[in-house]
């Protein structure tokens, strides 16, 4: 922060910002145990008929997941790059960060309607319920992620570019982001493998 | 020449909102100091409605079989009590005090995210304002055929199924028309509210102490605010996910806690209560941080046992977390969980037993002056030991079912939340009352107020463990004349028509002494910590300059040295500091940056209600609304520059500098 005057701040000498940015992130596990906890209750009572295992199309769902761990590499990518200094390629992996996360958020949608098609819908039963919900939770957190990528390469546009202090930090959003992947390792290990 | 660093004209595409007097001053400001005070006027207005349910449900209890309120009513009518005493008085009032207080017990300028903490009020307002549009827009009907099944006036038509939500009762089928929904979405909304203050406290308390403020010199009310930070930031998602299902099953036709799809209705006891019970200790432990501040300085003496406090104050935060099922003993449990969570309610009392014990070292022996708020942090330690005890004895699983569901879990609960933090706040509202005003409170009139508040609170709870004993059950509309329940049913209702008197007395004295009290000297009750050490009322910048710290207490060890016998004496230089004090705290001497007020938090809040009011009624153009809001909100918000350049400011914005 720009602060020209002599007010003391950060005694942990951690940024303000990054500090609320990791307590946000400790709820956010509670929010997602919640939800996985209840998803481990119910599963194994679907009753009436059909599961995820009559529908779920494996290979497909390991690339996209595979695109989305990709996108943490590209957004390491562009924190690299706005370490160095370099405006373009900072803007160039945000955006391939973003499009890789739409890309993922494409399959989902794709997914959830072959889903549906088939007959596995929201209140098919408990089980499909928990799929949805869960997984629906956790695609609104990679369209806010997206979101937030996007803003953070408009505001690149600017004269003035990105930096690594600033409003909109590239840092805390790059935590979001690594936050979001992380989970989908989990959810993709429990509803799909487990 | 000093300065006050305004905001300039030049913002992101709106202009900045520059006005500091007037209603618009008030919607845009993120000044700590104001968004508390709001608080706590938002609080005290809907403590007044509970208050007024609350005496509307005593008057239908007053006479056996009695008809001044329908059954459906009678449900209305405590689910809302319960439910705004808890979320839209309680809470927000202890909101309130973190406000307000919490950046000047650790002499900080404001709070980490000064538009974030005006977000979270507004989000609040819009999310009590959206629970409250029941009685307008929403309809309880009763399952057919069912002894509810009369007609539901307007009276009737806000949420019925408690306060806990019990499913399957609070599902579509028993609790058809759409008052649930606003219950269920209401509380959503306000949960957000307080999250995000959770983390903006946390935050702040770890990163914004000044100098010296090293952890274990932080006052007890700022350590109780930690505690009550991270309870709230574990414990609300996981009511915000349990109310996310709720939604679903009474929308979208999931089952979750359906059993005629597999669903599970226990399941969500378990997830209320394993946010409601650290919820109770949400409730209480701000309560118990300003009574940690008020006894000490009335009995003129440390407290007794600072860091037993503190670490009893996070031990009952965690063991917290693991005595919910205790709410469920009634309910189809196995006898091994019922064995272990009876035994963790039992030791949850022992870190409380700790702080009685410590508060009751700190007045013995000390030269205690009974002004009003010590009045009621005297009052709060007899009225919670009362309700701590009729707490343990729920740990007796067999003592308990028979106890549930009957008016002594009513006294019970009301001796901790009413007796315990109801007089813990209004301790601290006296006792900080010249701080906010800069004028004194009519002292005749607060003691007045603390004892018709007690006698009435005794009267009006006591009774109900006996009632209770005697079998009269909670959450019913009538009880048969052959009961012999009348007699106390009587005194009950007496009881709480006199705290509505004492409320009354309250709210007169509030008025008039902040119209026409005396002015107060700004360390009235020469007290111990560093709020003290700036003018009253609190100017817009708090510190002139950031206070270091030295000590714990370290405004008292500033006036008071010990003698050869190790009493404190008066430093002969205290008289003369307190003058220095006040002459530096109105004339800084340092340029100063205050957080820019912002229009952007009650654009961004004003969206959550569309978006409520759109899953209850299926309706897109609400949601589109609701969405377009929170977009404005949001991209004017992350556009805004967060603080001037000082230096352009110097340059270009001659006329917002205002020379003091």
């Amino acid at each position: 922060m720009s602060n020209a005057h002599a007010y003391p701040h950060e005694p942990t000498g951690v940024e303000t910002r990054k500090l609320g940015m990791w307590v946000f992130l400790s709820t956010e596990i509670l929010f997602f145990g919640t939800l996985i906890t209840t998803f481990m209750i119910f599963k194994g009572r679907e009753f009436p008929g059909i599961k995820l295992t009559d529908v779920y199309d494996i290979p497909f769902t390991s690339i996209s997941s595979f695109i989305l761990l990709m996108s943490s590499l590209t957004m390491v990518l562009a924190h690299n790059a706005l370490e160095a200094k370099d405006q373009e390629k900072t803007r160039v992996w945000l955006l391939a960060t973003a499009m890789l996360g739409a890309v993922f958020l494409a399959g989902q949608i794709y997914e959830f309607t072959e889903f549906y098609h088939k007959g596995f819908k929201l209140d098919t039963n408990i089980f499909s319920s928990t799929f949805y919900v869960l997984t629906g939770f956790h695609g609104l957190h990679v369209f806010i992620g997206v979101v937030l990528l996007l803003a953070l390469w408009g505001i690149g546009q600017r004269q003035q570019g990105l930096t690594l202090e600033g409003g909109m930090n590239l840092e805390f959003v790059a935590l979001y982001w690594h936050f979001v992947d992380i989970v989908w390792i989990v959810l993709f290990t429990v509803v799909y493998l487990i | 020449m000093t300065k006050i660093i305004k905001p300039g004209k030049q913002s992101s595409i709106f202009r900045r909102p520059s006005s500091e007097t007037g209603i618009w001053s008030w919607i845009t400001t993120v000044d700590h100091k104001r968004i508390g005070i709001m608080y706590g006027y938002a609080a005290f207005f809907f403590l007044l409605i509970g208050g007024l349910e609350a005496l509307v449900l005593r008057i239908q209890l007053s006479q056996p079989d009695n008809n001044f309120l329908t059954a459906a009513e009678y449900n209305a009518m405590f689910t809302m009590h319960g439910t705004t005493m808890i979320f839209l008085a309680i809470m927000p009032i202890s909101a309130a005090f973190f406000n307000y207080l919490l950046p000047l017990q650790i002499g900080a300028r404001d709070v980490a995210f000064p538009r974030l903490n005006a977000l979270s009020f507004w989000i609040f307002i819009f999310g009590g304002a959206f629970l409250y549009s029941t009685f307008i827009f929403g309809t309880a009907g009763a399952p057919e055929g069912g002894y509810l099944s009369e007609e539901v006036g307007w009276l009737g038509s806000a949420p019925n199924g408690g306060w806990f939500g019990y499913q399957p009762n609070a599902g579509m089928k028993y609790s058809p028309g759409t008052a649930m929904d606003y219950w269920a979405i209401g509380l959503q909304i306000l949960g957000i509210a307080s999250l995000i203050s959770a983390f903006n406290f946390i935050t702040t308390i770890i990163n914004m102490r000044t100098k010296g403020m090293r952890f274990m010199r932080m006052p007890v009310f700022t350590w109780m605010t930690f505690a009550v930070s991270f309870l709230l930031a574990f414990s609300l998602p996981i009511i915000a996910i349990a109310l996310f299902y709720v939604t679903f099953d009474r929308k979208f036709g999931t089952t979750f806690f359906l059993t005629e799809g597999g669903g599970d209705p226990i399941l969500w006891q378990h997830l209320f209560w394993l946010f409601g019970h650290p919820e109770v200790y949400i409730l209480i432990l701000p309560a118990f941080g300003i009574v940690s501040e008020v006894l000490p300085t009335f009995s003129r003496k440390p407290l007794f046992g600072y860091a037993a406090i503190v670490f009893a104050g996070f031990g009952i935060a965690f063991i917290g977390f693991g005595v919910w099922a205790h709410h469920m003993f009634a309910s189809a449990i196995s006898p091994v969980a019922q064995a272990g969570f009876g035994l963790s309610t039992m030791v949850i009392a022992v870190p409380t037993g700790v702080k009685i014990f410590n508060w009751l070292g700190t007045i013995w022996g000390g030269k205690l002056k009974l002004n009003t708020p010590m009045l009621f942090s005297l009052g709060f330690i007899g009225m919670f030991v009362i309700g701590g005890l009729s707490g343990v004895t729920h740990s007796v699983v067999p003592a308990d079912t028979q106890q549930t569901d009957t008016y002594y879990v009513v006294a019970h609960f009301h001796y901790v939340l009413f007796g315990g933090a109801l007089f813990g706040i209004f301790s601290g509202l006296y006792y900080w009352f010249p701080k906010v005003w800069g004028k004194m409170y009519n002292e005749t009139l607060g003691k007045l107020h603390f004892w018709t508040m007690l006698i009435g609170f005794n009267l009006t709870f006591g009774p109900m463990h006996w009632l209770g004993l005697q079998g009269q059950v909670r959450r019913t509309w009538v009880y048969a004349e052959e009961t012999n329940l009348q007699f106390w049913n009587i005194v009950v209702t007496i009881g709480a028509f006199i705290i509505a008197v004492s409320i009354i007395i309250f709210m007169i004295n509030w008025i008039f002494s902040k119209r026409k009290g005396e002015k107060a000297p700004f360390d009235p009750w020469d007290a111990r910590t560093i709020e003290w050490t700036i003018p009253s009322p609190t100017p817009e910048w708090n510190f002139s300059k950031a206070p270091e710290v030295k000590a714990l207490d370290d405004f008292w060890h500033a006036k008071y040295e010990e003698d050869d016998e190790g009493r404190a004496v008066r430093k002969e230089s205290a008289e003369q500091l307190l003058i220095e004090l006040e002459e530096e705290g109105l004339n800084p001497t340092e340029n100063i940056v205050l957080p820019n007020p912002s229009y952007f938090p009650i654009v961004l809040a004003s969206g959550l209600p569309f978006l409520g009011y759109a899953v209850i009624y299926k309706s897109i153009p609400l949601a589109l609304i609701g969405s377009l809001l929170l977009l404005i909100g949001s991209f004017g918000w992350g556009t805004e520059p967060l603080e001037e350049e000082v230096e352009d400011e110097e340059d270009n914005n001659e006329e917002y500098l205002d020379n003091v």
